[in-house]
């Protein structure tokens, strides 16, 4: 992939018989630089996790998770679906948590599982998406910020590359 | 030497502008059309129905801000519409992060992370009047100047309304 520029250029001077043009070094290396961007922002790239609100799926101390974009922008999302989002407290941080209702859903969820058995339903407004951690106890999730704008959805998580013994694809919500 | 080679180096030729152009759009700054009439009289000040598409504003949006986020009262901002993220909206930021923002009925108080835009034009415009306070997290430009029509290619201002936003 990355070939040296110069032999390049001395083999082309050499099959074409004539003379390159001077002064401009046709290297391929910037063209693969410039490519990446465009594969992480469009296709997919990975991503490490941290924190406790996704325990047992994810670990506190941080997964590494590879992330896709293709589900999110031709709309392929199910609910179960580990995603990222923006977070919409704060747009300098990406979140990952489980998708949970998509709009028009209706959602039940326990308001405060540590202080009572309280449930409330709701249901998903249009253009949203309903979000929760798997570890309801330690989570701020839709139960705090409400349905996230389908917008803020970045793309959905498919493959754990770390730690090891997680490598594979991710656990479906544990019940 | 022969068709192929030239086709190649044509091709590869015709990926790395395609590349570049694309990467300059995401991360540095595109054209856009401005559609409707929300924005009067500083975009499409006069809608033409008959010529709408040919009459449409131009203006470059910047991506530069979506760095850190760092906005400021008065600029007008391209994010995508809470309610259909396919669709894209201009309008200018009225209120920032727990700013108060006086509305007919009643004072909003703006939540961490989100900010509170408004068409210039009251009268025709579907914003956060109607659909809340925007998160951050959708905005995807800021617009800085007007590319076309060239009479009036112009960078876009800053205008704030003091009378109706009480500071955080």
């Amino acid at each position: 992939m990355f070939e040296n520029p110069e032999s390049k250029l001395v083999g082309k001077r050499e099959k074409n018989g004539r003379m390159e043009q001077q002064g401009y070094p046709y290297s391929e290396r910037p063209l693969f630089a410039l490519c990446y961007p465009q594969i992480s922002r469009h296709y997919r790239c990975s991503l490490k996790t941290y924190g406790p609100s996704m325990l047992p799926t994810l670990g506190i101390t941080g997964n590494v998770l590879l992330m896709e974009r293709i589900s999110t922008r031709t709309g392929k999302l199910r609910p179960g679906d580990v995603v990222f989002f923006r977070s919409p407290e704060n747009p300098r941080r990406v979140v990952c948590k489980r998708l949970v209702g998509m709009e028009g859903d209706q959602v039940t969820y326990v308001v405060d599982p540590k202080n009572s058995d309280k449930c409330n339903t709701i249901v998903v407004p249009k253009g949203h998406v309903w979000v929760e951690g798997d570890n309801i106890y330690n989570t701020k999730d839709s139960r705090n910020f409400g349905a996230v704008p389908y917008g803020l959805v970045e793309g959905k998580a498919f493959w754990t590359l770390l730690p090891r013994r997680d490598f594979g694809s991710l656990a479906p919500k544990p019940k | 030497m022969g068709t192929p080679s030239v086709l190649w180096n044509v091709a590869k030729k015709c990926f790395t502008v395609g590349v570049i152009s694309l990467t300059v759009s995401d991360l540095f700054a595109s054209i856009v059309p401005v559609r409707g009439a929300s924005m009067s009289p500083t975009f499409n000040p006069k809608t033409n129905s008959l010529l709408e598409s040919l009459s449409d504003d131009r203006v470059l949006v910047e991506k530069l801000c979506l760095s850190n986020y760092k906005f400021s009262h008065g600029d007008v901002i391209v994010f995508c519409s809470p309610d259909n993220h396919k669709e894209k909206h201009i309008k200018r930021i009225v209120g920032l992060p727990g700013d108060w923002v006086g509305t007919i009925y009643d004072v909003v108080h703006i939540p961490e992370g989100h900010c509170w835009v408004e068409g210039d034009n009251l009268a025709s415009s579907l914003d956060s009047r109607s659909f809340g306070p925007v998160p951050l997290g959708l905005v995807k430009g800021r617009v800085t100047h007007i590319l076309w029509p060239p009479n009036r290619v112009s960078s876009v201002e800053r205008k704030t309304s003091r009378n109706r936003v009480s500071p955080s």
